[in-house]
């Protein structure tokens, strides 16, 4: 049984007059175990799909399930399998943390859960604000808390959207640390993220949403070596020639271009002694997840069509997790 | 789900929305008694001497009973309305949609609180008015029953004003220009008796008149109409205002998009 199947999930709604298609039709299940990370850029669809599978939603059409429970039909059993972290940043000014948790609990039926809570307050580093009021938290303790109140219930699935937006290095450790731990011992997560280094380093598959639709689905492995790749650094205060700026990734004066063989490397040198560039710090390497997300979501690579996932199942033998994924 | 299955989950939601009220409760219980004595006080000395609407009855003591009854009803309107819309303009109510509770739990709870609070309230004025003239409860089960049937009524009425209203000018809104008139036309102040006869017909159609008055009749062992008629009127406008609550909630409107 998978852990959650999107089966022609469509939304479709009214903004300002005009009809707007946030989804249009997306499949694919997520397996027992596995840790998926759904990427796309603000407004590919990754929220509505996240709010539709927590209920928050109700899709046009399609048929979502958390451990084959119908997130519609069956609601009750899909939202107890399922521990939600939402993106904003929100909480409840009348209570303190611990208040928050018990009150958390006791909607899922557990009353007397103060040890599973003590447990997620030192997981998170929050055992000394326990007493404190919500609102003499910062942001960053703050969303420490959506965590823990995502937790509070130990669902078996894991849904964090953009948790580490706008928070520093150390919760974001803390979280992964916490998070990776959950998930070999054997929950379910699914996550979506703005910092692609994050997704290639945590999650086993990979799903791409652009306009909508799923355009990637694959092994996170296969994603990065599907392209077999490899990226050409430098740094440069020139401007690129038309030709390779079209195709350059470039974060302020550092410029990666695809280079897939040694012809297209000195292609690319030509071009630039040619254009008059001075360059620096050259160095060669493979593309990382962040060039492959760019080439999708540019169209300069089309990855092959997503494939559903019959028994696509993550066999857990001694605390590591074997793929057998056929995307 | 069943009704019971959901009065178990309710129990939780129930619980922190009293708890939400009762962390404030200077502004969200001794504000309204204090409001209301006043109103007691200031209009019982000036009309004290001038008005007698039921025969052997004083008039402060005749606004005692108007008085606690609206305190029920606004505070009972008040409780589930700010509620619900604070935690929708917050974004904090997120943490219920995610739970499992089905929305006659979401019903049972909100609707709960607000008659907790209101019956809170209404007691908190008729203890302080003792001092002043609190008359003797003729009938007490009549006074509870519309007391009861009044709270759960406006906490109805407040979910629904709380899941309709996207900013807290139109929540305002439906406080000063639907409750608030509808309050002060039902007779606390006065008998309908007292008016010329269309004004008379008008208020007959305001159920909260029937709140009032039935509630009136557990303190004087008199009313304006029959408490039957009363209890009639105002159980089947409390079973119609539930009935959209639920309605509402089921399909998750405003709630879920």
């Amino acid at each position: 049984m998978n852990a959650i199947s999107f089966q022609q999930v469509a939304k479709t709604f009214t903004s300002a007059g005009r009809e707007v298609r946030a989804l249009q039709g997306v499949s694919f299940d997520i397996a027992e175990g596995e840790f998926f990370g759904l990427l796309g850029p603000n407004g590919a669809g990754k929220t509505t799909l996240i709010s539709i599978l927590a209920g928050l939603s109700r899709a046009t059409s399609g048929r979502v399930t958390v451990q084959g429970h119908d997130v519609v039909d069956d609601y009750a059993a899909a939202r107890r399998a399922l521990g939600v972290v939402p993106q904003e940043l929100v909480f409840d000014p009348f209570f303190s943390v611990r208040e928050t948790l018990r009150i958390q609990s006791a909607y899922f039926g557990l009353r007397r859960n103060d040890d599973w809570i003590d447990e997620l307050l030192a997981h998170l580093g929050l055992s000394d604000k326990a007493e404190a009021n919500m609102r003499q938290l910062s942001g960053g303790m703050k969303r420490r808390v959506l965590v823990a109140q995502a937790l509070v219930h130990r669902p078996p699935v894991i849904v964090l959207d953009e948790p580490t937006a706008g928070v520093d290095v150390e919760l974001r450790q803390t979280l992964w640390q916490f998070i990776a731990k959950l998930n070999k011992d054997g929950h379910t997560v699914l996550l979506t993220t703005h910092y692609l280094g994050e997704a290639e380093a945590l999650c086993h598959r990979i799903g791409m949403l652009k306009l909508g639709q799923l355009v990637a689905l694959d092994r996170t492995s296969a994603l990065l070596a599907g392209t077999a790749s490899t990226m050409l650094r430098f740094k440069t205060d020139a401007p690129l020639p038309p030709a390779l700026a079209a195709k350059a990734r470039i974060t302020g004066r550092i410029v990666q271009l695809p280079a897939h063989d040694a012809g297209e490397v000195e292609h690319a040198l030509a071009a630039l002694r040619e254009a008059g560039c001075a360059i620096e710090d050259l160095e060669m390497g493979r593309a990382d997840l962040e060039d492959i997300f760019l080439a999708i979501m540019q169209g300069r690579l089309t990855p092959p069509p997503p494939a559903p996932m019959p028994g696509a199942g993550i066999a857990s033998a001694g605390g590591v997790a074997t793929r057998g994924v056929t995307a | 789900m069943s009704w019971f299955a959901s009065l178990q989950g309710a129990r939780p939601l129930f619980a922190k929305e009293v708890l939400r009220f009762w962390k404030v409760a200077a502004q969200t219980v001794g504000a309204p008694v204090l409001t209301a004595v006043l109103y007691l006080l200031i209009f019982g000395h000036v009309l004290e001497n001038h008005v007698q609407v039921y025969p052997g009855v004083g008039y402060t003591a005749f606004l005692v009973p108007g008085l606690v009854m609206m305190s029920v009803l606004q505070n009972a309107f008040a409780n589930s309305s700010s509620s619900l819309i604070q935690s929708k303009i917050t974004g904090n109510l997120v943490f219920v949609l995610l739970t499992p509770l089905s929305h006659r739990a979401w019903f049972l709870a909100y609707v709960g609180a607000s008659l907790v609070r209101g019956l809170i309230v209404g007691a908190g004025v008729w203890l302080a008015t003792l001092v002043f003239a609190a008359p003797q409860m003729a009938q007490p089960l009549w006074a509870l029953t519309f007391a009861v049937l009044g709270g759960c009524l406006l906490g109805s009425l407040g979910l629904i004003a709380g899941l309709w209203a996207d900013k807290f000018d139109q929540m305002a809104a439906f406080q000063n220009f639907v409750i608030l008139p509808m309050t002060f036309l039902s007779g606390v102040f006065y008998s309908v008796h007292s008016l010329p006869d269309f004004w008379h017909g008008v208020s007959r159609l305001n159920p909260f008149f029937y709140l009032i008055d039935g509630f009136r009749r557990g303190f004087f062992g008199q009313s304006d109409v029959s408490p039957w008629l009363s209890l009639a009127v105002v159980a089947s406008v409390a079973c119609a205002v539930a009935a959209v609550a639920l309605h509402l909630l089921k399909t998750g409107y405003k709630i879920r998009h």
